[in-house]
């Protein structure tokens, strides 16, 4: 079987966010492959692993930095890999068209993608593409087996932890907890700069975005940042009741 | 019509319900405001939601008795083709934003995901949304006959149910096979508030030293407060609490009056599920925890003798 995982390349979270002219300006900054992708990457890896005859393509989609991200993937053990490449920003919904087509012509059976994108905090990209294709889907994933045609495990739902069994091909949507990435190994870096990754361009697939992206800023919140030294426990605690209490006025 | 997809749990109709009627009411647009009760034996939700919207369109029927992704994305997009809405509204909830994005496809709708605020102009809807682990905000244009937008919970002002009592219409969907087959769930019943929804949350980390020191620390203030617990990804994933009060990137995302941080260092995944809370304590040993960057009130020191010095403070 063929499955598809995601990549999207993404600001490093422990990096801090800096706006240029109203957008986050990433110039500079230290960029990774979405640890929730990372997830997918790692499961697709273990499949194929696990004994079942399977090809692992990576796709992005984006600027041509992007093909960092793909080797990266690639040297994780990846077979090959796709780049759509545009500088266009896509939502979420317009690029689950490129990932459907991409998926369709691919006959692939199996897709992952991150459960909530680390720029985006979006949810969208799984559940729209697996709805393109017309699959079910899984999301936030911690657990999977693949027993043929059927894939089981576990996910988070609203209220807690569910079992599941669907059948291929689906969508899922991965999170932490699902398995342990691997990190790319020297040798398997060198190899990885012989694997396929084929470009190809946005044009292809007729896709416009969905939504106009206007303005974005770093609103921090001011706090009043009233530290208290904790030394004698008690008349601290007392303190900071009587400050809950009377100033901030969040407790009875 | 405004389409509002009802939210509700264990026979309760949510906040999150009211908050988006209120989003409605503000927004403006043509046409009533349209509950959509998806459910089995939901006549009492109707009933409920009927006192704050200006119709109420049922689809009570025992295929709706668990929720799945396809089934509600088909009701969903069924409803809002044939009353020919023109913004479709979900909860910010794990399901609705997993169901809407399949709604926006059904109906070729941009989706506005999150959103914390939505504004019409001369028929184009902006949003404002967090992005960046909830540290950047972002305003997006959607121009289109019909949007869906998911409304993050605690943004919006809940509208108050009223004396008028909005009629309401039973719905025939055309529903498609569930191929999802949940085989088993573990929930954890608490007779606590719900983390999204209390005005209070009490949330302990690793250091509080163990699930014992979490039952006494975290539970016995939150218990002496009325509020909800929360706890880190890390001692979910140790097994101290359950998956249910996790709050941060792959958890619940809550803005409660108050959030009291005991032992948390303040990770950027956690400060994501928590920090645009209106009040931020932090309780930790180490001075330098990230936490305490963003707390309004705190002390630098040792959770176990300071929380039991509140409980006896609050107790007097």
């Amino acid at each position: 079987m063929r499955i598809l995982t995601l990549v999207r390349q993404v600001l490093d979270a422990e990096e801090s966010v800096r706006i240029r002219d109203g957008e986050v300006d990433l110039n500079g900054s230290k960029l990774i492959v979405d640890t929730m992708d990372e997830y997918g990457v790692e499961q697709a890896l273990r499949v194929r692993e696990s004994g079942v005859e399977a090809e692992v393509i990576a796709l992005a989609v984006g600027p041509e930095r992007n093909q960092d991200a793909l080797r990266t993937v690639l040297a994780m053990g990846a077979d090959r890999a796709i780049h759509v490449m545009t500088e266009l920003a896509l939502d979420p919904i317009s690029l689950s068209q490129v990932v459907a087509q991409v998926a369709q012509k691919e006959n692939v059976e199996l897709i992952f993608c991150g459960g909530q994108q680390a720029d985006w905090d979006s949810h969208a990209l799984g559940a729209a593409t697996a709805e393109r294709l017309q699959w079910p889907q899984i999301t936030w994933t911690n657990g999977l087996e693949v027993h043929g045609q059927t894939l089981m495990g576990k996910h988070d739902a609203e209220d807690g932890s569910e079992t599941f069994s669907v059948e291929l091909p689906t969508v899922i949507t991965t999170q932490q907890g699902l398995n342990e990435p691997r990190y790319p190994t020297v040798p398997n870096i060198m190899k990885a700069k012989k694997k396929e990754l084929r470009v190809e361009t946005l044009e292809e697939f007729h896709v416009g975005p969905k939504l106009k992206f206007l303005s974005a800023e770093v609103q921090a919140k001011a706090r009043l940042h009233k530290i208290l030294d904790g030394k004698d426990a008690p008349a601290a605690a007392a303190e900071l009741v009587r400050l809950l209490r009377n100033e901030a006025r969040v407790i009875a | 019509m405004i389409l509002v997809v009802v939210e509700y749990a264990n026979g309760k109709v949510s906040k999150s319900t009211y908050e988006m009627v209120g989003c409605a009411r503000q927004l403006g647009r043509e046409g009533p405001v349209t509950a959509l009760v998806l459910g089995s034996g939901v006549a009492a939700i109707a009933s409920e939601v009927a006192l704050v919207f200006d119709q109420v369109l049922v689809a009570d029927h025992v295929d709706l008795a668990q929720y799945d992704a396809e089934v509600w994305a088909a009701a969903v997009a069924q409803i809002a083709r044939e009353g020919e809405a023109n913004t479709v509204l979900v909860g910010g909830s794990r399901s609705g934003r997993e169901y809407s994005p399949r709604v926006a496809v059904k109906l070729d709708a941009p989706l506005l995901e999150d959103a914390i605020s939505v504004v019409d102009a001369n028929g184009t809807l902006t949003a404002e949304r967090y992005t960046y682990l909830a540290r950047v905000t972002e305003k997006v244009e959607a121009d289109a006959p019909v949007v869906v937008a998911t409304i993050k919970q605690g943004a919006f002002t809940a509208a108050l149910p009223g004396n008028q009592v909005a009629e309401q219409f039973d719905v025939d969907l055309n529903l498609p096979q569930r191929r999802v087959q949940i085989t088993g769930k573990a929930t954890e019943k608490s007779s606590r508030i719900a983390l999204t929804e209390a005005d209070i949350v009490v949330s302990g980390g690793r250091g509080v030293g163990s699930a014992e020191g979490f039952a006494t620390l975290v539970e016995g203030l939150a218990d002496q407060l009325g509020a909800a617990v929360g706890a880190t990804r890390a001692i979910v994933d140790d097994g101290w609490r359950p998956y249910q009060e996790q709050v941060g990137q792959t958890g619940k995302t809550v803005q409660p009056k108050a959030y009291i941080a005991i032992g948390i260092s303040g990770a950027v995944q956690h400060l994501s599920g928590m920090s645009k809370s209106k009040c931020i304590v932090a309780i930790n040993k180490d001075a330098d925890a990230p936490i305490f960057k963003i707390a309004d009130y705190g002390i630098v020191g040792d959770a176990n003798r300071i929380v039991p010095a509140m409980i006896a403070e609050l107790q007097k």
